[in-house]
């Protein structure tokens, strides 16, 4: 029986197994940031142990980092501490970060692919369920927990029992202003919350081969929001050409050699899965979600759906939304585009092309937020600040800003967001807040009509919003 | 980490699905540099008001339901991997947590945390979670030896799926560092292979 694209890679970095017991997986990189490392760091202290590979993690500061005036020093104060905390560890321990300010500073999912860490055929951690983004490169990418971070920095590796396989498949072709964020919305709206638990998830078919890399990422970022400990997209010429040149990418012949080895990876064609779903892009419209969690969507032409589910009406009193309504009409008062979801150059792109020319809603608070220093200098060169600013928008600095409501950014009681980001838990973005999760043309367009609008009738606007 | 063999205890109730690590710690008490003090802000946008003001209505709240049990609606524990979420469980008190369905990241970062998840049948959890509303007093005995959770003073139980390694590793308090550090030799000798 032919392997999988994840059997190839987790195969490939099996150090031993336990009996009757998990694995020993080698992890390539390891990535940390702030918030989930300093225990780990304590943890060896204590314990007297080395880091065994340094130069194999690489830290960024993204999670508590201020969106404004980043020259100066943050104002709060456990959050400077934790900041500190990780410059002091990453010294003393001999570990590259790029620090608040350092030009390659960003949220650690998109930090690490635009530098060519990511690489195809790797296997790769970071104490942040959203490290399943690095998967659209054909990585094993995954979320750990802080005691896992604590295991990696001793060993290079971790204990794991094997997941089980899934494939998700989408064939045709995408319709005009339908973008990856929609796409991985529907899958989630249509497969729940819990379907990918336990298992890894594959991307197949035509819409993800004919997907950016950015794409890609936005949709192997939301692999987690169905459970799935990550998600994988066969490296392609897209990959190749993506990785090439990079700061950390392979060189020259050993580029090549790279290569030659990547393109093995693909799933046989005679490989079984555990598990499988195929979607028509045909289906696939522009989406929106009503409740408090990721799964609770719907396209924006639709309306809530009726359910007598107790955990489903709590989470519509928490949206102050009814059963049966729909959501276009609806005021919104806060946008924010970014998170390691959606604040690569190709997602500012797509605001940019719809916001050009016209005007942000007075009464939107709209937060603009690049991922990392390099889009936020691409957006200034491709002169989308200034078609921003024209329209009224700011363009913040990078960082995870709105997305979890640890930073400044936070949104208010009760009001809404229509968000880029990939969750919208009760109070995720600030205490008491409503989020409404979508794609960055979604966003934009709600940003400058001041409530949700039906984009898919914008049509003329939309010819110019490639996916 | 501490040992875990068996339990007795009362159980306090959370009927509620999907509950997210968002819900369990808010990402703005993640400040913290070390593992304490989490316990106090378990649950904390569900325990109080935003004023400050206690929510009586939200089951920890309620003085007739206690113990070190908490049995919770499907899909528990999912969303971001922070272990805090663990922690915090752990350091408000709770040792055992049940649910009909766990989410992975959660799952693993409670099991290295001596918090131990036991999955029952769908049908099962509703019947622990009408007792324990009807009668609180309900005690709930929990054996990780045996794998079986059974309602006190009754016939009624359930067995419980545990992987094996890391059920030697709850009951001899032994954790994962321990047993990689000891493979050292293997994991240089792979990268000497590659």
């Amino acid at each position: 029986m032919g392997k999988t694209l994840f059997d190839k890679v987790w195969d490939a970095h099996v150090v031993d197994s336990v009996q009757n017991g998990p694995q020993i997986l080698y992890i390539d990189k390891h990535l940390i940031h702030e918030v989930t490392s300093p225990q780990a760091f304590n943890e060896l202290e204590a314990r007297g142990i080395p880091i065994f590979r340094p130069n194999q993690i690489v830290a960024t500061a993204d999670h508590n980092t201020p969106t404004l005036n980043q020259d100066l020093p943050i104002k709060d104060a456990l959050s400077r501490k934790q900041l500190e905390q990780l410059s002091k560890n990453c010294t003393k321990n001999g570990i590259t970060l790029y620090e608040l300010g350092h030009k390659y500073n960003g949220i650690v999912h998109v930090m690490a692919p635009e530098l060519g860490i990511t690489q195809p055929g790797m296997t790769m951690v970071c104490g942040d369920s959203h490290t399943s983004t690095h998967g659209a490169f054909g990585t094993i990418a995954f979320g750990i927990g802080t005691s896992q971070v604590a295991q990696v920095f001793a060993s290079q590796c971790l204990l794991l029992t094997k997941p089980k396989s899934l494939r998700v498949t989408v064939n045709g072709n995408l319709k005009n202003g339908v973008l990856p964020k929609d796409v991985i919305l529907y899958i989630i709206s249509k497969l729940g919350t819990n379907s990918g638990t336990g298992y890894f998830c594959e991307y197949a078919g035509d819409v993800f081969e004919n997907m950016s890399m950015e794409g890609r990422m936005t949709v192997c970022n939301m692999s987690i929001e169905m459970g799935a400990r990550g998600g994988m997209i066969a490296p392609d010429e897209t990959t190749f050409e993506y990785v090439k040149d990079r700061e950390f990418a392979p060189k020259g012949e050993a580029f090549d050699k790279k290569v030659a080895y990547w393109k093995t990876l693909p799933t046989d064609a005679d490989a079984v899965f555990d598990k499988e779903y195929v979607f028509d892009a045909e289906d696939i419209e522009p989406m929106v979600t009503y409740g408090t969690n990721p799964g609770m969507g719907i396209k924006i032409s639709e309306t809530i759906p009726v359910d007598d589910n107790a955990s489903f009406k709590k989470s519509l009193e928490y949206m102050n939304f009814e059963a049966g309504e729909s959501l276009i009409n609806k005021p919104i008062n806060y946008v924010f585009i970014g998170s390691c979801t959606n604040s690569r150059i190709e997602d500012f792109r797509v605001a940019a092309s719809f916001i050009k020319g016209k005007q942000k809603a007075d009464n939107v608070t709209a937060w603009l937020v690049p991922g990392s220093k390099q889009v936020e200098a691409q957006i200034i060169e491709e002169g989308l600040k200034a078609i921003f600013e024209d329209a009224g928008f700011e363009l913040r600095q990078p960082g995870c800003s709105a997305c979890l409501a640890m930073n400044d950014d936070k949104i208010p009681q009760g009001e809404y967001c229509v968000s880029t980001s990939n969750r919208n838990f009760e109070g995720r973005q600030g205490q008491g807040s409503r989020t409404i999760l979508a794609s960055p043309l979604v966003a934009a367009a709600t940003a400058v009509a001041g409530k949700i609008v039906d984009v898919t009738k914008d049509i003329e606007t939309l010819e110019t919003v490639s996916h | 980490m501490e040992k875990f063999t068996t339990l007795t205890s009362r159980a306090i109730p959370l009927a509620i699905e999907n509950v997210d690590t968002d819900q369990i710690i808010p990402a703005r008490f993640l400040k913290a540099t070390d593992k304490q003090g989490f316990g106090d802000n378990v649950f904390r946008d569900w325990r109080f008001h935003k004023n400050g003001d206690i929510n009586s209505d939200f089951s920890l709240n309620n003085p007739k339901y206690s113990g070190s049990i908490l049995v919770a609606g499907d899909n528990f524990g999912c969303g971001s991997s922070r272990e805090h979420a663990a922690w915090a469980l752990v350091g408000y008190g709770f040792k055992v947590i049940v649910s009909s369905f766990f989410a992975d990241i959660f799952k693993g970062n409670a099991l290295n945390n001596g918090l131990l998840p036991v999955q029952v049948s769908e049908g099962f959890l509703k019947l622990l979670l009408k007792t324990v509303e009807a009668q609180p007093e309900t005690n709930l005995e929990v054996n990780l030896e045996n794998q079986t959770i059974s309602i006190s003073n009754s016939d009624i139980s359930e067995s419980f799926e545990i992987d094996p390694y890391k059920k030697t590793c709850m009951i001899n308090g032994y954790d994962d560092i321990d047993y990689l550090l000891s493979k050292k030799e293997h994991i240089e000798a792979f990268e000497m292979s590659r």
